[in-house]
């Protein structure tokens, strides 16, 4: 299998460079990272992050022939060769296809990523309709691997003061739970210029999310209920 | 903890349901325009001139023009707000773009009511 990789050690290069090889596959190796665990084996100066090899923990998320997604799940037999790697884009790299993600996870940090509910707390859990329930779906699955915030030109330009995809995805999470009591606090945290109004509905969000989430209409949803608050 | 974030600043909202609004605006002049020329019993000059001279025509186009220039004015400064860092320059350019917006309605409704 050939493969052309992003190359960057900052204490020994001077400026990142594609590095290629050819490597002997296994009949075991099915999905890309295998391929890199088995180039690993080989070179062991390359590095990049992965855990749960099963597409739930979002550590292995890479440009992959110039779309982001997740190697573990990203089938060998459906890349082109030679399969061109790349660290996740507009994030400083750190080594190799290790990014920093500070920024990201600032960004997440700042929806309040958690139900907010001040009311005493009840003999057992606080409940949901079936219903309820429903609304949350499409949007708790989300595992933050940060496919789709590197994928929006508007995080490239503003990821200080843009919340990204990822981060109103589960901002919009929050606001849709019934358990939640901070609606208004949320809405006011998100009606601002840059932190939601830099979504223009581009949807490179949803064409490259692994788990087939949808963030724009996430976003929509958030600016549906500024609307009706407004008017 | 000190919180030092700025989030909210409480506006945003307005100017994107505006774009919305405007483009709607602009699709119903643009029609009513096509409409208007198709109707012209003949494609010459003094048509065109008459035409022009209607007072529906006029208004019509004056509304068109408030919402090109506030549509304009919301995709420039969104344009802006992305690609130019420094606040500084960022409101000097904004002060230019609406001054050159205010410019170009006041030439347009001079062309329109003038002769």
């Amino acid at each position: 299998m050939r493969l052309s990789i992003y190359r960057y050690n900052p204490d020994v290069d001077e400026k990142p460079y594609m590095q290629d090889y050819d490597i002997q596959l296994e009949p075991t190796d099915r999905m890309l990272l295998d391929a890199l665990i088995r180039l690993k084996s080989t070179d062991d100066t390359f590095s990049f992050r992965r855990s749960c090899r099963e597409g739930v923990c979002g550590s292995d998320a890479m440009n992959i022939n110039g779309k982001n997604g997740l190697a573990c799940i990203s089938k060998i037999a459906d890349l082109k060769e030679p399969v061109v790697i790349r660290p996740l884009p507009g994030l400083p790299v750190i080594r190799d296809l290790i990014v920093d993600m500070s920024q990201f996870f600032k960004q997440y940090h700042s929806v309040t990523p958690y139900v907010v509910n001040d009311t005493p707390r009840p003999e057992t859990e606080r409940l949901q309709s079936p219903e309820d329930r429903e609304e949350l779906n499409g949007l708790y699955e989300c595992i933050l691997c940060a496919c789709c915030s590197t994928a929006c030109p508007s995080f490239w330009w503003n990821p200080d003061k843009f919340v990204g995809p990822a981060g109103l995805l589960q901002a919009y999470r929050f606001i849709a739970d019934t358990r939640d009591q901070a609606t208004n606090e949320r809405l006011d945290n998100l009606e601002d210029p840059y932190r939601l109004f830099r979504c223009h509905s581009i949807m490179n969000c949803v064409d490259v999310c692994p788990k087939g989430l949808n963030p724009t209409k996430a976003i929509g949803k958030i600016k549906d209920l500024l609307v009706k608050r407004t008017v | 903890m000190v919180n030092r974030q700025v989030v909210g600043a409480h506006y945003g909202l307005r100017d994107w349901i505006a774009q919305r609004a405007t483009a709607v605006v602009m699709i119903a002049y643009t029609l009513l325009v096509l409409l208007a020329l198709v109707m012209l019993p003949k494609f010459d000059y003094w048509h065109w001139k008459a035409l022009w001279q209607l007072d529906l025509m006029r208004y019509a186009t004056v509304v068109f023009l408030v919402a090109l220039l506030f549509h304009a004015w919301i995709g420039v400064r969104n344009i802006f707000m992305d690609y130019i860092k420094d606040a500084g320059i960022r409101l000097t350019l904004y002060v230019v773009v609406i001054l050159a917006l205010i410019a170009y309605g006041a030439w347009a409704i001079q062309i329109l009511w003038g002769n």
